[in-house]
């Protein structure tokens, strides 16, 4: 549906988007995801034909976003960053603007297709209302609603959760979800959660390049090149560390900020233990803990988040990533 | 030609929506009636033409011409709605002409209020119909050209002000440069004096409607939208 060869932008001697190349298919929900300046919004303007790219190319349905554009254009729905919308138009007048715009044609198919976007975007009770008096949320609606008004094949939509609250945010998404079922979407983001709750595909990139691209729990287990397990234990301090060192597949021990005074007064330690590499440790020390007489309240494998995959692809931050 | 429309009528709307058509609208109409009733009353005289090319009507014009032109590119560049106004299936041409209809449309309003004049010197004594169509043929066409320059200076930037000064700034080049021609060599003041505005809607006022004053406004128009149509489609060059 989406194909992407060789993309590259640059502005002046920078260059914003580097030699990325990507497909996506019909009914996936693809996040994009980078830091700010990755060259995620860069890669969404050309993907709609606002700016061309200075090489490569990308197809839309299999229409040159260059050489084609609107009949590309005709096959996308978009909303650029900060949902720009006329605030002089009430948000009626608004879609009946992009309906005419998007040669939808008039009559009672029209307004069959207005009342189910109104709908399923729940602007129902604002359509009454110029688009400048509107939250922030509710403008968000209106322009996911002209986004998916004419029923595009595909729906590209940069940063749609930014600055709304937590209901609106599960509530986008909602929509999201329920439009990738059927349609091919690729939205941005730098929020995780995001990605993990919508998403069947993340490509993560940075400085202008992918630096991965799997489905989001594919991409958690690459991240994490060995187990890491918080352990909690009942006993002495030392002969619950020296137990755990001696454990088959353990590569270190350490003992846990002391988070609370209180549970160690009570002889409760807890530590942070690696395993090595491919090894599961888990089982050993269950049976340790047994052997030594140390009561086990707490054994837990740490997942990485997409947070650290984040951090280990992109290079942002501590270099806390483990290396594979 | 649909989506010319389209974007025409968005704009128009926009226009009436907010208060700027209205302010022109009154603006306008006060103070071309304030030039036509000093007229009228003070010189006892029941006539159209000072309207059409007087001094103070085309300086009016190319004031009021920018000022409505001045949102047309950048008020949207600066709500960033360019970007998506320009990602719908529509060419950057049927952008750029539907709103200069839209300036067309608002000024066509104007005229229709200077109608009353018309109606008064008729009222006084026979109206002479052909020199006050030939009249506010040669006004319309210098507000279109006024507002074509006032549309090319509002693609340049996200600053509506900036549009507006440096419209009003050409406008009154054009304006002023057949007023002064004495003074420059006398191997340019042919180039000069056909540049002037003066001399085309001069004639215009006398009732004379000649092509080559019509090409004048024509080539004037059409340079302006072809600028603002390459200012658009810049963004993708490569």
């Amino acid at each position: 549906m989406i194909h992407v060869d060789g993309l590259t932008k640059k502005y002046g001697s920078v260059a914003a988007v580097n030699g990325i190349s990507f497909d996506v298919h019909a009914g996936e929900v693809l996040g994009f995801l980078g830091p700010n300046g990755a060259g995620k919004t860069t890669t969404m303007k050309i993907l709609t034909s606002f700016l061309a790219p200075t090489a490569g190319r990308a197809e839309i349905a299999g229409f040159d976003v260059f050489d084609q554009p609107l009949q590309a254009r005709a096959r996308i729905g978009y909303l650029p960053e900060g949902t720009p919308l006329y605030k002089d138009m009430t948000v009626l007048e608004y879609l009946q603007f992009i309906a005419d715009i998007r040669h939808l044609p008039k009559g009672p198919a029209r307004t069959k297709r207005l009342k189910a976007v109104v709908e399923q975007c729940g602007i129902g009770d604002r359509l009454g209302f110029q688009i400048g008096e509107l939250s922030k949320g509710f403008k968000q609606r209106v322009g996911l609603a002209q986004a998916i008004l004419h029923e595009p094949e595909v729906l590209i939509l940069d940063e749609p959760t930014s600055g709304l609250d937590p209901n609106q945010i599960v509530e986008i998404r909602q929509v999201i979800r329920h439009i990738g079922e059927s349609k091919t979407v690729i939205f941005s983001t730098h929020i995780m959660q995001e990605v993990a709750a919508t998403c069947s595909r993340v490509l993560i990139i940075s400085k202008g390049k992918i630096a991965a691209d799997g489905r989001p729990d594919e991409l958690q287990r690459r991240a994490q090149g060995h187990m890491e397990l918080a352990v909690e234990l009942i006993g002495s301090e030392d002969a619950a560390k020296s137990g755990l060192e001696a454990v088959a597949g353990v590569a270190s021990v350490r003992l846990a900020a002391a988070d609370a005074d209180e549970a160690q007064a009570a002889g409760s330690y807890r530590f942070v233990v690696h395993a090595k590499s491919g090894a599961d440790p888990r089982a050993e020390i269950f049976k340790m803990a047994m052997q030594k007489g140390l009561v086990l309240t707490e054994l837990k494998r740490e997942r990485a988040s997409l947070e650290d995959v984040f951090r280990t692809l992109t290079g942002t931050g501590a270099a806390s990533g483990h290396a594979n | 030609m649909k989506n010319i429309t389209t974007i025409a009528r968005r704009e128009l709307g926009a226009y009436f929506n907010s208060p700027i058509a209205y302010v022109v609208v009154a603006v306008f109409l006060l103070l071309s009636g304030l030039l036509f009733f000093q007229t009228l009353f003070i010189q006892q005289t029941a006539e159209l033409r000072e309207l059409f090319d007087g001094f103070w009507t085309t300086l009016l014009v190319a004031i009021v011409g920018p000022a409505i032109t001045m949102r047309l590119l950048a008020e949207e560049r600066s709500n960033d709605t360019l970007e998506l106004l320009l990602t719908m299936p529509v060419s950057d041409w049927e952008v750029v002409l539907g709103k200069y209809l839209a300036a067309l449309g608002l000024f066509a309003f104007v005229m229709a209020g200077m109608l009353v004049f018309a109606g008064t010197v008729s009222a006084l004594g026979p109206l002479d119909k052909g020199p006050a169509f030939a009249g506010f043929l040669g006004l319309f066409l210098v507000a279109a050209t006024y507002m074509a320059i006032g549309m090319m200076t509002s693609s340049f930037t996200k600053n509506q002000i900036v549009a507006f000064i440096g419209a009003v700034l050409l406008c009154l080049i054009l304006w002023l440069i057949g007023k002064v021609v004495q003074v420059f060599p006398p191997t340019v003041q042919p180039l000069l004096d056909w540049l002037g505005m003066d001399r085309h809607i001069g004639n215009m006022a006398r009732g004379v409607i000649d092509s080559r004053d019509i090409l004048y406004f024509f080539t004037l128009i059409g340079s302006c939208l072809l600028i603002t149509q390459a200012t658009l489609e810049s963004r993708r060059w490569r």
